[in-house]
């Protein structure tokens, strides 16, 4: 199956990593062929890629039409009858169009479905604040019982769909970004420890691990990694702090993650920093390196804030790299 | 221990607190009656049975009949009925699946069940089971935009195994001129208009439907006033 990656046309750097929409559309495919319990329903978005599939199994490839509201619902239906069902659209309307959907006619009714939302926060900024979703995540933090996957490497996201569909739980599945050059376990949800230092802690969320990995170079900071957000793995975070300085890289709304590092730290005096989407609607267009700059989400601007707010345990701060 | 069609009044009875939607309640009391009674495959030994019939409220509004119906088919003990609405009580004033034997999806919100009775009827199809989805909605109810989603689009896939019964009591403000059966005539579905409160005709209209597309009945009643 050939599918077109649209990586050019993002602006993005061109890696021969293959972008992770794509992959789920492989994925998605392998598993509708393998396992007679998923169905995947979809609202014309990503329906051509599916055509193939849907020949082999019309009762479980679903296109609905431009009717995002019914994608979800009948998600709902599907796993009430014992079926698997995932849901994509891009994030701006499986979460946000649909939202009352996804409120009562899966989480109210206690049934597990994959919602798969494309394009993140700024995948496409040329089409504006209407395909963008800064705030999936803040979302679906106001339900109970799901599981967020923020894959940054098609692998991680081949491995978190083929375990999702595989149970019966809910997940959101948050495909955006640029992906990562290299990807880590996701095997039970648990965070990657990249490297242990002494100054503070920086996660990094899904694709942002790309900007920020040459943002904190010579720095001493543990970094983690988190493919997946919900579960908040606060075993890790506690497990490898030395500074209860933590700083929270997520490529959506800044802050999303706070009541989590809150709760994680409760008992220590400690200090954190959001940073992410802070303006979720800027009225900008352009490329995604040009929204990185406007978020403070590029390498440099991420090196100044996370180094000023580390500043007090930071020994030395190498200067800015004059190539960021 | 059941109760026949007479004793329903005796078990709505015993509900109070919800008088607001009381004609809401009465209006869909046939219907529901009948289908419990005559054509829904759905015991108390099987409701988890994935071969049953699954009937949706979608309309959670005024639940005391379906409640009295359940519990005069024994899926819920009828010493349940008091506490309506209590604290202690899993009988609310719109039905949780959760917490009610039988019930197959928690409604109140409008419009959100017969979107899923679409899903329900594809999973069904998907797995090779012949059991049939009823969801019942109200005329007002289908003032809600998802239903339109829901109607177009099950009627271009010929969901054969989806009937809607939609209580016209006429509480919809801007109401559907035409009739609302020609709002499903248009897209595909077979559709029959009859009493709502007329037994025969209710079981009738149920068991005459298409064989190849989804089917509709408009059950009038007495305008809500």
């Amino acid at each position: 199956m050939t599918v077109d990656t649209h990586q050019a046309q993002r602006g993005w750097t061109g890696d021969a990593v293959p972008d992770l929409r794509s992959q789920f559309i492989r994925t998605t495919t392998e598993l509708i062929d393998t396992d007679p319990r998923v169905a995947v329903v979809l609202a014309e978005i990503s329906a051509a890629q599916f055509d193939e599939a849907g020949e082999r199994h019309p009762d479980r490839v679903i296109n609905v039409g431009i009717r995002e509201q019914l994608m979800v619902s009948m998600a709902g239906g599907l796993a009430l009858t014992g079926m698997r069902p995932i849901a994509h659209s891009f994030g701006a309307f499986v979460i946000e169009r649909a939202w009352e959907q996804v409120k009562l006619d899966l989480d109210h009714q206690d049934v597990g479905a994959i919602l798969v939302g494309s394009y993140g926060s700024y995948d496409w900024p040329a089409g504006g604040r209407t395909h963008q979703s800064p705030g999936d995540v803040a979302l679906i933090d106001t339900l109970s019982d799901w599981v967020v996957h923020v894959p940054g490497h098609p692998a991680e996201l081949d491995a978190q769909l083929r375990a999702a569909a595989a149970d019966d739980t809910r997940v959101y599945l948050r495909i955006g970004g640029e992906p990562n050059p290299e990807a880590f376990p996701t095997e039970h949800d648990t965070w990657s420890v990249l490297r242990q230092g002494s100054a503070g802690t920086v996660v990094a969320v899904g694709p942002t691990l790309r900007n920020v990995l040459p943002a904190i170079a010579g720095l001493d900071v543990t970094v983690l990694y988190a493919p997946t957000v919900r579960p908040f793995d606060a075993d890790t975070l506690r497990s490898t702090l030395r500074e209860p300085r933590v700083v929270m890289v997520e490529p959506y709304l800044a802050g999303t993650s706070a009541a989590h590092v809150a709760r994680a730290l409760a008992d220590l005096d400690h200090r954190q920093l959001g940073l992410g989407v802070a303006d979720p609607d800027p009225h900008r267009y352009g490329t995604p390196a040009d929204h990185d700059r406007l978020h403070g989400l590029d390498p440099r601007s991420l090196r100044q804030r996370i180094s000023a707010f580390l500043a007090p345990r930071l020994r030395d701060t190498p200067q800015i790299l004059g190539d960021m | 221990m059941t109760v026949s069609y007479a004793g329903l009044d005796r078990l709505m009875g015993l509900m109070t607190g919800d008088e607001k939607h009381g004609p809401s309640a009465t209006s869909t009391l046939d219907v529901i009656w009948v289908l419990y009674d005559r054509i829904l495959r759905i015991t108390p030994q099987t409701v988890d049975d994935p071969g049953r019939d699954r009937f949706v409220v979608s309309k959670g509004h005024g639940p005391m009949a379906f409640y009295a119906v359940l519990a005069a088919k024994g899926f819920i003990d009828e010493d349940q009925l008091p506490g309506f609405g209590s604290y202690d009580s899993r009988l609310g004033h719109h039905p949780d699946r959760l917490l009610i034997p039988g019930v197959e999806f928690s409604s109140g919100s409008l419009g959100h069940g017969l979107p899923a009775a679409v899903g329900m009827a594809h999973g069904l199809l998907a797995q090779g089971l012949d059991s049939r989805v009823i969801c019942l909605v109200g005329d007002a109810e289908f003032d809600e935009g998802s239903n339109s989603e829901a109607v177009v689009y099950a009627g271009s896939a010929g969901l054969a195994n989806l009937t809607v019964v939609v209580i016209d009591n006429q509480s919809s403000t801007h109401g559907w001129p035409g009739g609302i059966g020609r709002r499903f005539m248009i897209d595909n579905w077979l559709t029959h208009d009859i009493d709502g409160r007329d037994h025969e005709a209710i079981a009738r209209a149920f068991r005459n439907a298409a064989p190849d597309r989804p089917t509709a009945v408009i059950a009038h009643v007495e305008p809500k006033g």
